[in-house]
């Protein structure tokens, strides 16, 4: 039967809704500030949202949004290829391109669209795509669309990219190279340095999709390439709104003239909606915050320091390097459930992460940081994890 | 070069560290619905035949791997 399939998953919710607990989709009723909330009617402060640097609630984003709904209406009805390309859309455009120093960007209806229409687009059968093994789904989406030939290599390990450049030969020079600036699940960052140098001894494309990392790193706010100085070396940047810039969309820059052609090619360009007006102007409004406020940047990482030091001091097995993204790892379902219950009931709300969407066979409490975090907040969410611990529902050495 | 039979045999004693229900391996053993690997352990056991190889296997075959025989057929055509 068609819906056989889906079994799995029907018990899966099944078995959530007898515990009452409801962790994906989790309805937020009201939206306090950038940083709390209420969710299934708790007051929670919000650990799990992506906001890196606060600016879903910046008067000034909202502002510009409430301005452009009154002069451009609520949507633009239509593609980038037909009627959807407003002059907010082209001066957005400019602007992303100028903020990475490039001619060329494209913008999206979303960052999904982005990466999964890039991924799809730029190889084609004959060529070559080495990708991340941890990629995220859009990438694989992507990939798959493409007609090329499909390879991972091991997650954050150029030698493995260099082992697999070298059995392609002369056709390395035909291959797009994919990875991530920060990864989404457990935080760490790519090896940049490490991956550009391999790109420049075989040859190759370089793409970069920085939808964790743009505002997050890097003197001007770029991403995990300015950080590590290879921006170089990387021919295709790709991006979201919807995180540090607190809206939604996505984009890819070049400095690949190309891109102006590749622009006619990508089907989830041309076959969706283009974003409505507001969102464009309060990206573009908070992209102007993005490179003239570096202070917000520094309070981000003051609290990603914080709280990973905190979790970390109590022996939980978090990632290897303070992130904005902070995972802990849990090797037992029903338990990891369990915490995360609790952890709202304490009155945090962090991501419930399951295989596959966890890059191994652990279940992850991703936490996320934010700028717009206090201390007393960042030290809450360390005492909410102190409580699980003194409730014997994990252990401060080895979580269960 | 090597014949189908030698790689039918590598990839059988490659699995058995995974082989948890104590199967008789064969080239019509399926991976997934007979040893039970998750994609996950699928993607570790394509990582060991292509270090063992030196070859990369594009993720492109997997849709048409159900048994080892699959595999040994499809790694065969890959490292000739």
């Amino acid at each position: 039967m068609m819906f056989d399939k889906f079994k799995p998953m029907a018990d899966f919710q099944a078995e959530l809704a007898e515990r009452s607990v409801e962790p994906f989709g989790a309805i937020t009723e009201k939206i306090l500030s950038a940083t709390e909330g209420v969710v299934q009617g708790r007051n929670v402060i919000l650990a799990g949202t992506n906001n890196y640097l606060g600016l879903s609630f910046d008067p000034r984003c909202i502002k510009a949004a409430q301005d452009a709904t009154a002069l451009w209406g609520t949507g633009t009805t239509g593609s980038r290829l037909a009627n959807g390309s407003f002059a907010e859309h082209q001066a957005l455009e400019t602007e992303i391109a100028q903020f990475y120093g490039v001619d060329n960007a494209i913008v999206f209806s979303t960052g999904y669209t982005a990466t999964m229409g890039m991924c799809a687009t730029l190889a084609g059968p004959g060529d070559v795509i080495l990708l991340d093994a941890d990629s995220h789904a859009s990438i694989y989406t992507g990939v798959k669309l493409s007609g090329a030939e499909i390879i991972r290599f091991k997650h954050s390990d150029p030698e493995d990219l260099a082992k697999r450049l070298r059995r392609l030969g002369d056709r390395a020079h035909q291959t797009l190279i994919i990875a991530e600036g920060i990864y989404s699940m457990l935080g760490d960052v790519a090896p940049l340095q490490e991956i550009a140098a391999v790109k420049r001894e075989y040859g190759g494309y370089l793409f970069v999709d920085e939808a964790h990392s743009m505002g997050v790193m890097g003197a001007t706010g770029r991403g995990a390439a300015q950080a590590a100085g290879v921006e170089a070396d990387v021919d295709f940047f790709c991006g979201t709104f919807s995180k540090s810039l607190g809206a939604i969309g996505g984009f890819c820059v070049s400095r690949h003239a190309e891109l102006a052609a590749i622009r006619f090619c990508i089907n989830s360009y041309i076959f969706t909606a283009s974003s409505s007006p507001s969102v464009i102007a309060s990206t573009r409004e908070a992209l102007r915050i993005t490179a003239a406020e570096p202070e917000l940047q520094a309070k981000l990482w003051n609290n990603c320091n914080r709280l990973y030091q905190g979790l970390k001091s109590m022996g939980l097995p978090v990632g290897p390097t303070a992130s904005p993204v902070v995972a802990v790892a849990m090797e037992d379902r029903s338990r990891t459930i369990d915490c995360w219950k609790a952890l709202m009931e304490a009155g945090v709300y962090v991501n419930l992460v399951i295989p596959p969407a966890s890059p191994s066979t652990n279940f992850l409490l991703r936490n996320s940081v934010s700028a717009a975090h206090t201390s007393a907040q960042i030290d809450a969410i360390i005492a909410a994890y102190a409580g699980l611990i003194s409730a014997g529902l994990i252990t401060g050495t080895q979580a269960h | 070069m090597i014949d189908y039979s030698e790689y039918l045999s590598f990839l059988c004693s490659a699995l058995e560290s995974q082989n948890k229900k104590k199967l008789i391996l064969s080239e019509n053993t399926s991976l997934v619905a007979d040893i039970g690997l998750s994609s996950l352990e699928v993607m570790e056991f394509i990582e060991k035949i292509e270090d063992h190889f030196d070859i990369s296997i594009p993720l492109n075959i997997l849709p048409d791997v159900n048994t080892i025989g699959d595999l040994a057929t499809k790694v065969r055509q890959l490292n000739l």
